[in-house]
């Protein structure tokens, strides 16, 4: 088939819908967002068009940046934690058959498509004191009596991990999929054993794509709003933990709106940087 | 007038002349194969025969009737494409019928159709058959049927032949010439392979680099090339060159030919097809000498390398005309003037 | 790495994936209303539960609802845009592509929170068709992400076939395109659907206070203490969706849908 670019108006008809539906309710409603971020907010939950930046400069309290870092440093800890559990599960699943890769996954998928509510009542039900894994270990006698293991940073890191674990191995797979099995054949016909194969060849050859899904499953793990909720005290609150407290419970909009602008600044800077650095690296290369 | 006609048609693909000015008339009911080397622009040609790709200049007529800017399924045409291009996801009989169905035609007459052309082409009972489960050489005749479907006006065929193995394609050339004959359809088939082009085509056109170099008969093209080009793309030939002396006289390799017309530009270049290389005893009337290199014996055939001075010769015997040669031997070299071609430079 | 290794390091990521849900599933078929694991006794009373209680048969029907529809929605918004962007050269339609893709990128509170300040301006907040709507361009990225795959699998001269064969563009892509489509249509809509039932923040924001969903009823029963059927549901939710994944792989690529070759390939 000719693909060519539209000739008609009528070409571009089939363009309509999808475009109407974007703009209208993802460009707008961003747009939207912005725009209150900078409203002056009223008494009693409302706010009213202004252009004032009192939402921003909340942001420079010591409390706000206590909470930005630890956001960033949970995502970057969840981030590393999926990605060297991640790397060798999905590569040792590539070289699995068709048949069990399909079955891990469903598997995945399945753990994936969880709601954040379901997970973090399935890991507050294991952590408890009267459901929990410390039950196990009291009946294998390794502990005196049962104990609650949430709240806690423990708990939350666990949960997170759990949450994107799945994520990591899916934006992992179509990578090594096709990363060509005679890369490490060689290197075993050379002398090196499995094990320092995959760190001398598959590793290397992956470098960029790992470095890629770090900075995915950090956003990721930036979006996660209920689990800190759940699991966590006061103090492990998230940037989305406060953005969606603000919203809802504390009606204040436009501080809310400020703040999501703020994470979705954070998120692009990544994404850049995720950019440059593999730019600099081909130039490099 | 009946037939098909390319008149001055060119194709540019960004900075890229891909077709340069093709001039060419295809009577109708004979059988054309387009030959020429990867990227020579034929491809692109039959494409725009088809409609697939539009010409950026020039006229393409069928029948008399200007079919140019007529989109594709508006030209009664059947195509076979390089990679058959099979629906998937439709058997064998859904297929072929498919230029029925999407017409409305009753089921009745898709059936009595499909039926006729799995007769022809070998294949009855096989309606209902998932395309993937057939054979190449199957498949190939399903892709072929398919294109026949609607008795088009046209048969275009793109490298049709090019996934079967040496020996299916062979059988698959004999046959595709004889369902042509027997239908009398206008057919245009693009290939690389010359004894393709040399078994089915009544006119074989040569292209390169986007224009026709010689469009002629096989043995014309064979017996008389247009230039170097079409000389030694089809089959092998010695290129040798040759001028014209004070006297007059067509000069080749040091030795006066008699009989061969000299070279009105005083130079030019011969074009001797190794089987016309005869052998004889050196020194002979008329004869360049030379030294032979090397001999291959293919049993079949045996060919004899020989340097003429510096200049590398083939020629080709068959073995009842065993040449008495041996290597590092000298060895002369006649020309008969009555094949030799004498091309430009 | 030895083979022994191997299966100790998968079996640790499989309990690590499946000791939660194996301890939900334990704590549903509690007998009493307690949290407890192993369970004390046996009972299947909370997935009766389910469907005999008012409101969670309500959140179910809720879900399932908002689930149906809003996948539907967003393979409506998802297949001409994927179709538009393989059939023509048009690059700043790219544009639509990028945007199709980010809601699901950025973090979901902010979707959300763009969606409920949007729906509050426009003064249909709490409607619960809102939910539909935001749902479908919240997910909108997978049916795009499985189309635009199943497209770039089409082989073009089989439409180029087509059309020598007398078919226009409209029959091409009924009996063509269409059929060689509905696989990754089909999963593209599991994907949504599944999605769409587990999704709780947008749902919140948007129609939170009107409308309960199974995620929101969820989370709503955790706040004020624990009912059994939180377990119930959270089982019959991870049997759906594997379910609903393995008739994916059943009928269609699952892998190749992951990035993987195709099967043909060895």
């Amino acid at each position: 088939m000719r693909r060519e670019a539209p000739q008609k108006l009528t070409d571009y008809a089939p363009l309509a819908f999808p475009a109407i539906m974007l703009t209208l309710f993802f460009v707008i409603p961003f747009g939207t967002m912005i725009a209150v971020s900078f409203f002056q907010r009223q008494q009693g939950g409302f706010y009213t068009p202004a252009f004032v930046l009192s939402n921003y400069e909340r942001f420079a309290s010591l409390f706000f940046a206590n909470v930005l870092g630890f956001s960033l440093m949970l995502a970057v800890l969840v981030a590393i934690c999926c990605v060297a559990i991640g790397v060798p599960f999905t590569y040792l699943l590539t070289r699995m058959s068709r048949r069990a890769q399909i079955v891990w996954m469903v598997a995945l998928l399945s753990v994936l498509s969880l709601s954040e509510v379901i997970i973090g009542f399935a890991w507050s039900t294991l952590f408890s004191r009267t459901a929990g894994i410390t039950n196990l270990l009291v009946a294998l006698g390794l502990m005196e009596k049962a104990v609650a293991l949430s709240p806690g940073f423990p708990a939350v890191l666990t949960a997170m991990v759990y949450q994107a674990l799945p994520y990591t191995i899916l934006v992992l797979y179509p990578a090594l999929v096709r990363l060509d099995p005679t890369l490490t054949e060689a290197a075993r016909t050379l002398g090196a054993s499995p094990l320092r194969a995959f760190f001398t060849v598959v590793v290397p050859a992956l470098r960029a794509t790992i470095l890629a899904t770090l900075i995915m499953v950090f956003i990721f793990a930036l979006g996660s709003y209920l689990l800190p909720q759940i699991l966590g005290r006061p103090q492990h609150w998230t940037l989305s933990v406060l953005i969606t407290d603000q919203a809802i419970y504390q009606s204040n909009m436009p501080f809310a709106a400020a703040m999501a602008v703020f994470l979705v600044l954070v998120t692009l800077a990544m994404v850049a940087l995720t950019l440059f650095a593999g730019r600099k690296r081909e130039a490099a290369a | 007038m009946s037939g098909l006609t390319l008149n001055s048609v060119r194709k540019d693909f960004g900075g890229f002349t891909a077709v340069n000015d093709v001039q060419l008339t295809v009577p109708h009911g004979t059988f054309v194969c387009m030959l020429g080397p990867s990227g020579c622009g034929k491809t692109t040609l039959l494409r725009m025969i088809a409609g697939l790709d539009l010409p950026t200049s020039g006229e393409i007529r069928l029948d008399g009737e200007d079919i140019t800017a007529v989109p594709t399924h508006k030209r009664n045409l059947g195509m076979v494409f390089q990679s058959l291009a099979l629906f998937p996801h439709l058997t064998v009989g859904e297929n072929i019928a498919y230029p029925l169905r999407i017409r409305g035609a009753p089921r009745e007459e898709q059936k009595r159709r499909v039926d006729e052309l799995l007769a022809m082409i070998h294949l009855p009972g096989y309606a209902d058959r998932p395309v993937a489960k057939l054979s190449g050489g199957q498949r190939q005749r399903v892709a072929i049927a398919r294109a026949l479907t609607r008795s088009p006006k046209l048969f275009l065929l793109d490298e049709p032949l090019s996934a079967l193995d040496a020996k299916l394609r062979e059988a698959m050339q004999v046959e595709l010439r004889q369902l042509q004959q027997q239908l009398g359809i206008t057919t245009i088939v693009v290939t690389h392979d010359q004894r393709e082009a040399m078994t089915m085509a009544d006119t074989v056109v040569v292209m390169n680099q986007g224009e026709i170099r010689q469009a002629a008969s096989p043995m014309e093209i064979y017996r008389r090339p247009a230039d170097t080009f079409v000389a030694d793309f089809i089959g092998s030939t010695n290129l040798i060159d040759m001028e014209t002396d004070s006297a007059g006289r067509a000069v080749v390799l040091g030795q006066a030919i008699p009989g061969l017309s000299a070279p009105s530009g005083g130079k030019a270049i011969l074009s001797v097809r190794p089987e016309d290389v005869q052998l004889t005893a050196p020194g002979g009337d008329g004869a360049i000498t030379g030294t032979v290199t090397f001999v291959r014996d293919l049993g079949g055939t045996i060919e004899t390398f020989i340097d003429c001075s510096g200049r590398p010769l083939i020629a080709v015997s068959t073995p009842r005309a065993r040449p008495e040669v041996s290597v590092g031997q000298p060895v002369g070299v006649v020309l008969d003037p009555g094949v030799c071609v004498v091309l430009d430079r | 790495m030895s083979v022994f290794l191997r299966r100790f390091y998968f079996v640790l990521v499989g309990l690590f994936l499946a000791a939660p849900l194996i301890v939900v599933a334990g704590v549903s078929v509690n007998a009493r209303q307690t949290l407890a694991f192993p369970p004390q006794g046996f009972s299947l009373d909370w997935y009766i539960e389910i469907f005999a209680d008012t409101g969670w048969r309500n959140a179910l029907f809720a879900s399932l609802t908002l689930a149906t529809l809003s996948a539907a929605l967003a393979v409506a918004i998802a297949l001409p845009l994927a179709w538009f962007l393989w059939r023509r050269i048009a690059p700043w339609a790219n544009v639509f592509q990028l945007l199709g893709i980010a809601p699901f990128t950025l973090p979901p509170v902010i979707t959300a929170l763009g969606l409920l300040t949007f729906w509050a301006t426009t003064g249909f907040y709490g409607q619960p068709w809102t939910a539909v709507i935001s749902h479908a361009i919240f997910f909108v990225t997978l049916p795009l992400v499985t189309l635009s795959l199943g497209f770039s699998a089409i082989d073009r001269s089989l439409v180029e076939a087509a059309a020598t064969m007398g078919a226009d563009d409209r029959t091409i892509f009924r009996t063509v395109v269409l059929p060689l489509i509905t696989p990754y249509l089909v999963s593209g809509y599991a994907f949504a659907f599944v999605l769409s039932l587990n999704e709780y923040i947008v749902a919140y924001m948007t129609v939170g206070f009107t409308m309960e969903t199974l995620p929101i009823k969820i989370f709503n029963a955790l706040r004020y203490g624990y009912t059994p059927t939180m377990a119930s549901v959270t089982v019959l939710f991870v049997v759906l969706a594997a379910v609903i994944y393995s008739l994916i792989a059943r009928y269609g690529d699952l892998l190749k849908l992951l990035g993987a070759n195709s099967e043909e390939k060895p």
